[in-house]
């Protein structure tokens, strides 16, 4: 897969402390899944937590702390027993982070419509942003806006260009509260993109503004 | 090892742990604990790692009262999980905190951190060779003793609080742009360690 657009350094940093709302670690996890580049990044940015892990002032364990987990360790499934790995026919469009929470193919979803040409389905959780998958029609934009916070999509299907370029299955865009854009489905079928806010959207027209109560953003 | 009631050995492989665990290579430990299953070799990363997982997971926010246990669920897992580490790829101490960081996040959300699976590892062509990760992983630890403390507060406030971009811009009371160049600048220098100039954006 050709990828253009990568993740930015500040989130694979905040992916690597724990520090990402589900959504947007969900994000980052399914790029990871598919971008060997970011993934050596992000090996990186792991590695930054294990010396932060090694510099810390050890805290006093239980005494007998020890003396029970080796008595636990007998009763652990060992490699072979573990965890059978289930063969459930994937759907490739689907990067393995996401098939925890897609059981489908994409098609098959319950898309539930903002406006005309516009879906989207929600993931099983709540937080201060949004958390969901959007599919748009060709030829139809999502609303103009900018960002309280970061706002992180990708691609699964199709394109999509805005003010920062043009995105296709695969790539991610990093944005953040600098930039305000409208992002116009330049693909011959539908775009579909997994994305995720970590703060509500401010849609820039007044059209934008009467729908966001309705639509969740 | 295996006929005996299980915990049996426990006196001797502790007293035998405190004695060696100073001069101990932690990720070859790891690495032989990967390719078979000793106890002996467990319980001196347990003596190394435990103490540190409990330290790092009550900063992270999981209740002083679930911590222990929280801390005894990694380290089973180090356990557990053992043989799909592999020492060139990542230093022990890197493995292991991303194991305590998935655990306490799934603990304190009741939500599965997302992740990429471990087992892709092995498909990134490894290009270091062993013990490499372990002199990178004393490398990064200076540099990140070195970093302006501006640069140095971010990446605390991320991997020790667990905090968001946007949590820390209203904690420091700056704009989210500023979080976000202080991280980079501050990645900008850890970068030169690993030789990053490869990135392209
Ligand atoms: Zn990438």
């Amino acid at each position: 897969m050709n990828i253009n657009h990568h993740l930015d350094d500040a989130t694979l940093i905040s992916y690597s402390a724990g520090a990402l709302s589900q959504g947007m670690a969900l994000v980052v996890a399914s790029h990871l899944s598919i971008c060997p580049q970011c993934r050596e990044r992000a090996e990186h940015t792991d590695a930054v937590g294990g010396a932060l892990l090694e510099s810390l002032e050890p805290e006093t364990v239980a005494d007998d702390m020890l003396a029970s987990v080796l008595a636990q360790l007998d009763e652990l499934p060992t490699k072979q027993e573990s965890v059978p790995v289930t063969p459930i026919v994937m759907d490739p469009e689907i990067p393995a982070p996401l098939r925890e929470y897609i059981h489908c193919p994409l098609d098959q979803l319950e898309w539930k419509r903002i406006v005309p040409g516009v879906a989207y389905y929600d993931m099983p959780w709540e937080g201060h942003g949004v958390s969901r998958l959007l599919r748009i029609a060709p030829g139809k934009a999502m609303l103009a806006h900018t960002h309280n916070g970061n706002e992180l999509t990708m691609v699964l299907r199709g394109s999509f260009s805005d003010e920062v370029g043009r995105f296709c299955r695969g790539d991610v865009a990093d944005l953040d509260d600098q930039i305000e854009h409208q992002p116009l489905v330049d693909s011959k079928a539908d775009c579909i993109c997994l994305i995720a806010t970590d703060a509500p959207l401010r849609f820039t027209t007044l059209f934008g503004k009467l729908v966001q109560p309705i639509t969740g953003f | 090892m295996k006929n005996r009631p299980p915990g049996e050995d426990v006196d001797n492989i502790v007293q035998l742990s405190q004695a060696e665990m100073a001069s101990a290579d932690w990720s070859d430990l790891l690495g032989r604990l990967a390719v078979k299953p000793d106890k002996s070799i467990y319980a001196r990363l347990f003596n190394h790692f435990a103490p540190r997982v409990k330290a790092y997971i009550v900063r992270l926010g999981v209740a002083i009262s679930a911590a222990e246990e929280v801390t005894q669920e990694v380290m089973l897992s180090v356990w557990r999980k053992a043989h799909m580490y592999h020492p060139d790829k990542a230093a022990a101490s890197t493995w292991i905190f991303t194991l305590a960081r998935n655990q306490s996040i799934d603990w304190m959300r009741k939500q599965k951190y997302p992740q990429y699976s471990l087992d892709e590892w092995s498909e990134t062509a490894c290009e270091s060779g062993q013990g490499e990760q372990e002199v990178l992983s004393d490398r990064v630890a200076q540099a990140i003793s070195q970093l302006p403390e501006k640069q140095a507060q971010v990446i605390y406030m991320s991997y020790f609080e667990g905090r968001s971009h946007g949590d820390i811009a209203s904690r420091l009371d700056i704009p989210l742009g500023s979080v976000k160049s202080r991280i980079r600048l501050a990645t900008e220098k850890l970068k030169q360690i690993w030789g990053g100039d490869e990135y392209e954006h």
